[in-house]
């Protein structure tokens, strides 16, 4: 079964790491990673630029396009991963690896995957890894 | 855990909200100063073994309010408040009570304690040294190392931009819609200078002044979460962004400065691009352009050129003619004309700026422009005498041999 484990955090404190924690962090969760792409149990990975960079389009009679998600939360969408797992105890060890290389603050929503679409973006749009 | 950087992270990120509600309660930077520290080291105590509170910035306000509150009742010999090891993780009542105080006072509460820092008697670098200080939190001897002075002399500094911070009267009201819009005004000015601070600098200098650059991207975003709907602070974002992309690619091996058209744009970081070009594309539908915005537009015609020869001038230079018009300045005029060079050709740029010759006597750039464009004319002798006023005036050891070059080119 695939599962989207989607990561929310607080974009202020992520924002806040040091140059040095955010490398180490990203080393951690490379670990990760490559572990499942060892095992060809990895998808699309996506890390997404902070909410001031979203803009919402909301549907209704009279469409409103309007800057940002509003949402009062303390955490934010920041990324998603893309897993394949036996069961939902599989996805849950998954995001506590997750957890464990990227400690502190946070949360890892655990949503299966109903459909996925095939990729059908040219190579050079493929984002880095 | 062993590995707490997580921690310094939260604290850092909470520092603006947590300082500004701290200041607007004790009216004083100091006494906010030492509430705030001793909240950090009580939330160093507790947190690794109880995990982070749902709301860190709450937290950290309400235990730095009750020390700072408990040590006055100390000294009156009351009693003590409760330990905060009891109330490590706010209850629900005091954890809404915190956001009820502080939620609607955020942003006036940030924007005020940056406001500040921007105290119009301050000299522009001591408002960099004290938001850095107060604001962002860097230690005396980090601000010191990027302003490449002692320790002791920024210690001084900062100490004094206090006192005079400190008889200011500040409105602790809120801020009616105008005032705010030039508080913000005169923020976003000191935050771009403080980039400006951390970017113009010379390759010798680069790794020492770095911090300021970081840290005034990092305030730039603080102010973009504040005001997510201003345009112009979406343009400043980009802007800086877009300017910090290039880092990597403004000096050579030697420590030459490289410009633009020549860097490597391999090197440039496409992290910082993405978030430029996406910020400015967003404040662009607003229609409503301002300095910062068509400023950033400019910087992103650049960063999608992949070759310096695809970039577009004709579009440049109206964007520039346009910044003319918003905010008329000798320098904007030079700036065009550098476009002006590419669309019209050479002379048609120095008809554009010899006008400006009286204004822009002493400007290191205005020589450097003019004896490249006289340089493409091939009128020799007066490149040669405009690039010897350029050297006199350069500013950087990097800016004077980056014109000697064109020197010696002109008499190969």
């Amino acid at each position: 079964m695939l599962y989207a484990i989607l990561c929310y955090n607080s974009e202020d404190a992520v924002g806040s790491w040091s140059k040095e924690y955010h490398d180490q962090t990203m080393a951690r969760l490379l670990t990760v990673h490559d572990k499942l792409a060892k095992q060809g149990r990895i998808g699309p990975v996506a890390r997404l630029l902070p909410t001031t960079a979203a803009t919402t389009l909301r549907k209704g009679r009279e469409e409103m396009v309007i800057d940002g998600p509003f949402a009062e939360t303390k955490e934010q969408l920041l990324g998603f991963y893309i897993v394949d797992c036996e069961s939902l105890d599989g996805a849950i060890d998954v995001a506590r690896d997750l957890a464990k290389a990227n400690p502190g603050t946070g949360s890892y929503e655990i949503r299966p995957v109903a459909q996925i679409h095939e990729s059908h973006l040219p190579a050079e749009r493929k984002p880095a890894a | 855990m062993s590995d707490l950087g997580w921690i310094d992270a939260v604290v850092g990120a909470a520092r603006p909200q947590v300082m500004g509600a701290l200041l607007r309660y004790f009216r004083n930077l100091d006494t906010a100063e030492e509430a705030f520290q001793e909240a950090c080291l009580r939330a160093l105590k507790t947190w690794p073994q109880n995990g982070p509170p749902r709301d860190a910035a709450a937290w950290l306000i309400l235990v730095g309010r009750n020390a700072a509150m408990d040590d006055v009742r100390k000294r009156a010999k009351q009693t003590e408040l409760p330990d905060e090891a009891e109330l490590s993780d706010l209850d629900d009542a005091e954890a809404s009570m915190a956001e009820r105080l502080d939620g609607d006072h955020y942003r006036d509460d940030i924007l005020r304690l940056l406001f500040i820092c921007c105290h119009p008697e301050l000299p522009s670098t001591q408002q960099i040294a004290l938001a850095l200080r107060v604001v962002c939190g860097l230690s005396v001897t980090q601000i010191a190392r990027a302003f490449l002075v002692s320790e002791a002399a920024m210690e001084q500094r900062i100490t004094r931009a206090k006192a005079r911070v400190g008889n200011a009267k500040m409105a602790f009201e809120t801020p009616g819609a105008p005032e705010r819009a030039e508080r913000l005004a005169t923020v976003a000015a000191m935050v771009y200078l403080t980039f400006n601070e951390g970017y113009s600098a010379s390759q010798a200098e680069a790794r020492a002044r770095a911090p300021l650059a970081e840290e005034a991207i990092r305030l730039v975003r603080l102010l973009l979460r504040l005001f997510p709907t201003e345009p112009e602070i979406m343009g400043l974002t980009a802007l800086m962004q877009l300017q910090q992309s290039r880092a990597q690619a403004r000096f050579d091996e030697d420590g030459n400065i490289v410009l633009l058209e020549d860097q490597d744009r391999s090197l440039w970081s496409q992290d910082h691009i993405a978030e430029g070009l996406a910020l400015i594309d967003k404040a662009m539908r607003h229609r409503q352009p301002g300095p910062y915005q068509i400023q950033a537009a400019i910087a992103a015609l650049h960063a999608r050129a992949r070759r310096a020869e695809d970039t577009d001038w004709q579009q440049i230079d109206l964007l520039y003619a346009n910044l003319e018009r918003l905010q008329p300045s000798p320098v904007v005029t030079l700036n065009r004309a550098v476009a002006v060079s590419k669309v019209s050709g050479p002379q048609a740029a120095l008809e554009m700026i010899e006008p400006l010759g009286t204004r822009l006597q002493g400007y290191f750039y205005f020589h450097g422009v003019k004896g490249a464009l006289l340089q493409q004319l091939e009128r020799a002798d007066e490149a040669r005498e405009a690039f010897g006023r350029a050297i006199a005036l350069a500013n950087t050891p990097a800016e004077a041999a980056h014109i000697r070059q064109h020197l010696d080119r002109l008499s190969s």
